[in-house]
C-alpha cells in the first residue's frame, strides 16, 4: 500500500502520482493522510486502483472518476464525484452540495446524509444515499438512478427528464413534472440490486419510485405554425 | 385618384371634404402587429437563431485616423505587420499560438452538422487558428480537422467527459454569451437525432432546455475552485478560458481573472446563438462597442492586460473590425456567424427555398428548425448532402485569409509592425453614441461624453 502526506507533498504531487498509475498498475491501493478538507483530491483518476482517503475532503473529490474506487472515510465536500464515468466512490459520512453532479455512469455510495442539488444533471450515474437528500435533489436528472434510504427535501427531480429516483422515507415535495410511478417488478429487481451494492440494510419493498410525467419534453404550443 | 405625397390610393372626397391620409404608427409597425398576432394564434413567443438584429453602435461607428506626418506608416506587403497570438501564457502548461488573432467561436454538434463541423476545422487549421466546440461534446469530425480545439464546458455538460478534456488543447467554462446573457441553450425536437440525443443523453425528439447555470458551482469563490478543479485533471497543461456575455463587462472581467482565467472570452450582443427567444436576443445584454474598453479597462486595473488575453465577438465581419476591436485592447476575436455565412448560410443560391420557407436570403433565422437549405444548420441527412466540408473549409480559409489581409493593411497604415500594436489613439468615432460608448474622441475633437476632466 501507498501511503501519500497530503499536507507534506501537496495536491498536484498527489494527483500527479494518481494520473501516473497504468492500467496494470501494482500500486493498486493508496492511502491519503491529513486531507484537511482540501479541494480537488483524486480527481480525473483512469486506472482501476483503490485510494482511501483518511479525513475531510473538500470540493470535488474524485471529480470526473474513470474506474477507480475513492473511498472517503469522513465526509465530502461540494461536488464530490462530479461528472464521474465509472468506477466507485464511497462517503462514509455526509456529503454536501451537488453530490454525483452530471456523473455518466459508476456508483456513488453516501453513508451519511446529501445536501441540496444531489444527483443534479444526472447521466447514468448511480447514486445511493443511506440517509436523507437536501432539497431540489436530482434536478434535471437525465438518466440512471438515485436511491434514497432516508428522506428528500424539496422540490424533487424537478423537470427530471428520464432518471429513475427512488425514496423510502417521505419527500417533502416534487418538483415541477415529477410524480410517483408505480413499482413494477422490473424495478423492485433493479432496487435490490442497487441496495445490496450500495450495502444498505434496507428492503425495495419499503420503497415508492418517481420519475418525469414528460409534459415538459415539447413546448405546449396552442396552434403550432 | 392617388394621395399628393405618398402615392396612396385615396378616398372619392365626401362632400368636399379632404381626407386624412392613412399613416402607419412608429410604435405599432406592421412588423411589431404581426408578432402581436403571431403570438395570439400559438401561444409561444418567438425562437430563434442568430444574434441582435436591431441597429447598434458598432465598429461601423469608428474610423481609423492612419499616419500622416506625426505618424510614419509601413509599406503595405514589402514590411512585415505580425499577427500571431498567444493564448493561456498565465498559467497553462501549454499556452496556446496561433498565426491569425482571428478565432472560430463556440457552435454545438447538434445545432450544426457534422459536416459544417467538419469544414471549420478544416478552414480554421489551413488558416492557422482554433475552434470551439459547443452545448454537445466534442465530435471525432471537429477533433480529426481541428489542429487547435477549444472545449467547452457548460452547465448542461452534454457529452463532458474527462477523455475529451485531456485531449482538447484548451477549455472554455462558458458562463453566458452575448445572444442571451443570464439564459441557457435550447434544442428544439426537430434536430434531437439519433446522434445527437445519445451525445447528450436524452430522450429523441425532445425540446431541449439546457441550463442557464453550472450545476455545481455557484458564484465567483466557487469559480477558483472548479478551475482548480480542471487544472489538476489536466495536469495544469490547458488553458483556461471563461467567455461571458456582455453584460458587466468591467466586472465579469475583474471576477474572472481573480478566478484564475488565463485567457476571457467577452461576446456583445449581436453575437449568435443557435436558438432563444427573439425578445432575449433583442433585449438582453450590450452592443459589443460598449464592453471592450471596459473589460480593457478591468485588466489593466489588476495590471493583467496582455497577461490574460481578451477574446472579443459579436458581430465581427471584416477585417477592420478586427483592427477595431484589437486597438482598443483585445488580443484576438471571434466569429460564429460570420464564419457560416462564408460556409454559405443565407447564400441568396437558395433563394427560392428560403422563399419556400417564408423567409428571404440574409433573413433565414430560423435555424433551430433544422432546415436549412444551405445544409449547415441540420441534422436531416438529405439536406446535410448539400454541404461539401471540403470546400467549405476552403471558403472559410480564404475569408479568415482576407480579414486578415484586411487588418494588416490598416495596421501598416497607422505604422503598426503588429496587429497588437494598434492603439486607441488610432481612432476616431463618428458619433456621439459611439464616441461615449467606446471612449474614443469624436471625430474633429479630442472629446468623448464622460471624459475624465470634462464636464459632460
Amino acid at each position: 500500500m501507498q501511503t501519500f502526506d497530503l499536507e507534506a507533498e501537496g495536491l498536484r504531487a498527489l494527483n500527479s502520482a494518481l494520473h501516473a498509475q497504468a492500467a496494470n498498475t501494482n500500486q493498486t491501493v493508496w492511502e491519503i493522510v491529513n486531507p484537511k478538507g482540501s479541494h480537488a483530491i483524486a480527481v480525473g483518476l483512469d486506472a482501476p486502483i483503490e485510494v482511501n482517503v483518511k479525513g475531510h475532503t473538500g470540493y470535488y473529490c474524485a471529480g470526473m472518476n474513470k474506474q477507480a474506487t475513492v473511498h472517503v472515510h469522513g465526509s465530502a465536500g461540494p461536488g464530490t464525484a462530479e461528472n464521474m464515468m465509472s468506477g466507485t466512490v464511497i462517503v462514509e459520512g455526509d456529503a454536501s452540495q451537488y453530490a454525483g453532479a452530471t456523473g455518466n455512469g459508476g456508483t456513488l455510495i453516501i453513508k451519511g446524509n446529501a445536501s441540496s442539488r444531489c444527483g443534479i444533471s444526472m447521466k447514468g450515474i448511480d447514486i445511493i444515499v443511506h440517509g436523507n437528500i437536501g432539497h431540489m435533489s436530482a434536478f434535471m436528472a437525465q438518466s440512471g438512478n438515485l436511491v434514497v434510504c432516508g428522506n428528500a427535501g424539496e422540490a424533487l427531480g424537478d423537470s427530471l427528464y428520464e432518471a429513475k429516483l427512488f425514496v423510502r422515507g417521505s419527500v417533502k415535495s416534487l418538483g415541477a413534472d415529477c410524480i410517483e410511478k408505480e413499482m413494477r417488478p422490473e424495478h423492485i429487481t433493479l432496487l435490490e440490486e442497487l441496495l445490496e451494492r450500495g450495502g444498505c440494510d434496507a428492503k425495495a419493498s419499503e420503497f415508492k419510485r418517481y420519475g418525469s410525467a414528460r409534459k415538459l419534453y415539447n413546448f405546449n404550443i396552442d396552434n403550432a405554425y | 385618384m392617388k394621395d399628393d405625397h405618398t402615392g396612396a390610393p385615396r378616398k372619392p372626397d365626401q362632400g368636399g371634404v379632404p381626407r386624412t391620409t392613412p399613416i402607419q404608427s412608429a410604435t405599432f409597425t406592421n412588423p411589431v402587429n404581426a408578432e402581436i398576432r403571431r403570438a395570439a394564434a400559438t401561444g409561444i413567443y418567438d425562437i430563434r437563431g442568430g444574434g441582435a438584429k436591431r441597429k447598434v453602435p458598432h465598429f461601423d461607428d469608428l474610423l481609423f485616423l492612419g499616419a500622416s506626418i506625426s505618424r510614419y506608416p509601413l509599406e503595405g506587403y514589402r514590411e512585415k505587420c505580425e499577427t500571431s497570438v498567444t493564448l493561456g501564457t498565465r498559467f497553462a502548461k501549454n499556452p496556446i499560438k496561433l498565426d491569425i488573432p482571428i478565432t472560430i467561436a463556440g457552435m454545438s454538434f447538434g445545432a450544426l452538422s457534422g459536416p459544417a463541423k467538419e469544414a471549420l476545422g478544416r478552414g480554421a487549421t489551413m488558416a492557422g487558428t482554433s475552434t470551439t466546440t459547443g452545448d454537445g461534446g466534442m465530435t471525432e469530425e471537429e477533433r480529426g480537422h481541428s489542429n487547435k480545439l477549444i472545449y467547452q464546458y457548460l452547465p448542461s455538460r452534454y457529452g463532458m467527459n474527462p477523455d475529451d478534456l485531456r485531449r482538447c488543447d484548451a477549455i472554455e467554462i462558458v458562463v453566458g454569451q452575448g445572444a442571451k446573457p443570464g439564459g441557457g441553450g435550447m434544442l428544439l425536437g426537430q434536430k434531437i437525432s439519433d446522434r445527437v440525443a445519445m451525445m447528450r443523453n436524452l430522450p429523441k425528439g425532445i425540446d431541449q432546455r439546457s441550463a442557464c447555470r453550472h450545476p455545481d458551482w455557484t458564484g465567483p469563490d466557487d469559480l477558483e475552485i472548479k478551475i482548480l478543479e480542471l487544472r489538476e485533471i489536466t495536469n495544469w497543461e490547458k488553458p483556461i478560458y471563461i467567455k461571458v456575455g456582455g453584460a458587466r463587462p468591467y466586472f465579469d472581467t475583474t471576477l474572472a481573472v481573480k478566478a484564475g482565467a488565463d485567457v476571457v472570452v467577452l461576446d456583445g450582443m449581436q453575437g449568435g446563438t443557435a436558438a432563444t427567444q427573439d425578445v432575449f436576443i433583442e433585449n438582453v445584454g450590450q452592443p459589443i462597442l460598449a464592453c471592450i474598453r471596459e473589460a480593457v479597462r478591468a485588466l489593466q486595473d489588476l495590471d493583467m492586460h496582455r497577461e490574460v488575453q481578451l477574446i472579443v465577438s459579436g458581430g465581427i465581419r471584416t477585417g477592420a473590425d478586427v483592427a477595431k476591436a484589437m486597438a482598443m485592447g483585445a488580443d484576438a476575436v471571434a466569429i460564429g456567424t460570420a464564419a457560416l455565412i462564408a460556409l454559405g448560410d443565407n447564400d441568396p443560391k437558395w433563394e427560392a427555398e428560403y422563399n419556400a420557407l417564408g423567409t428571404t436570403a440574409g433573413a433565414y433565422d430560423d435555424w433551430h428548425e433544422g432546415q436549412d437549405p444551405a445544409g449547415i444548420t441540420t441534422q436531416d441527412p438529405e439536406l446535410m448532402k448539400r454541404f461539401d466540408p471540403v470546400e467549405g473549409g476552403r471558403r472559410l480559409n480564404n475569408y479568415l485569409k482576407v480579414m486578415t489581409l484586411e487588418a494588416q493593411t490598416i495596421a501598416r497604415a497607422c505604422g503598426k509592425n503588429h496587429l497588437h500594436n494598434l492603439e486607441p489613439e488610432d481612432l476616431c468615432a463618428l458619433t456621439m453614441e459611439a464616441a461615449a460608448m467606446a471612449k474614443i474622441p469624436l471625430a474633429g475633437t479630442d472629446w468623448y461624453p464622460g471624459k475624465p476632466g470634462t464636464s459632460y
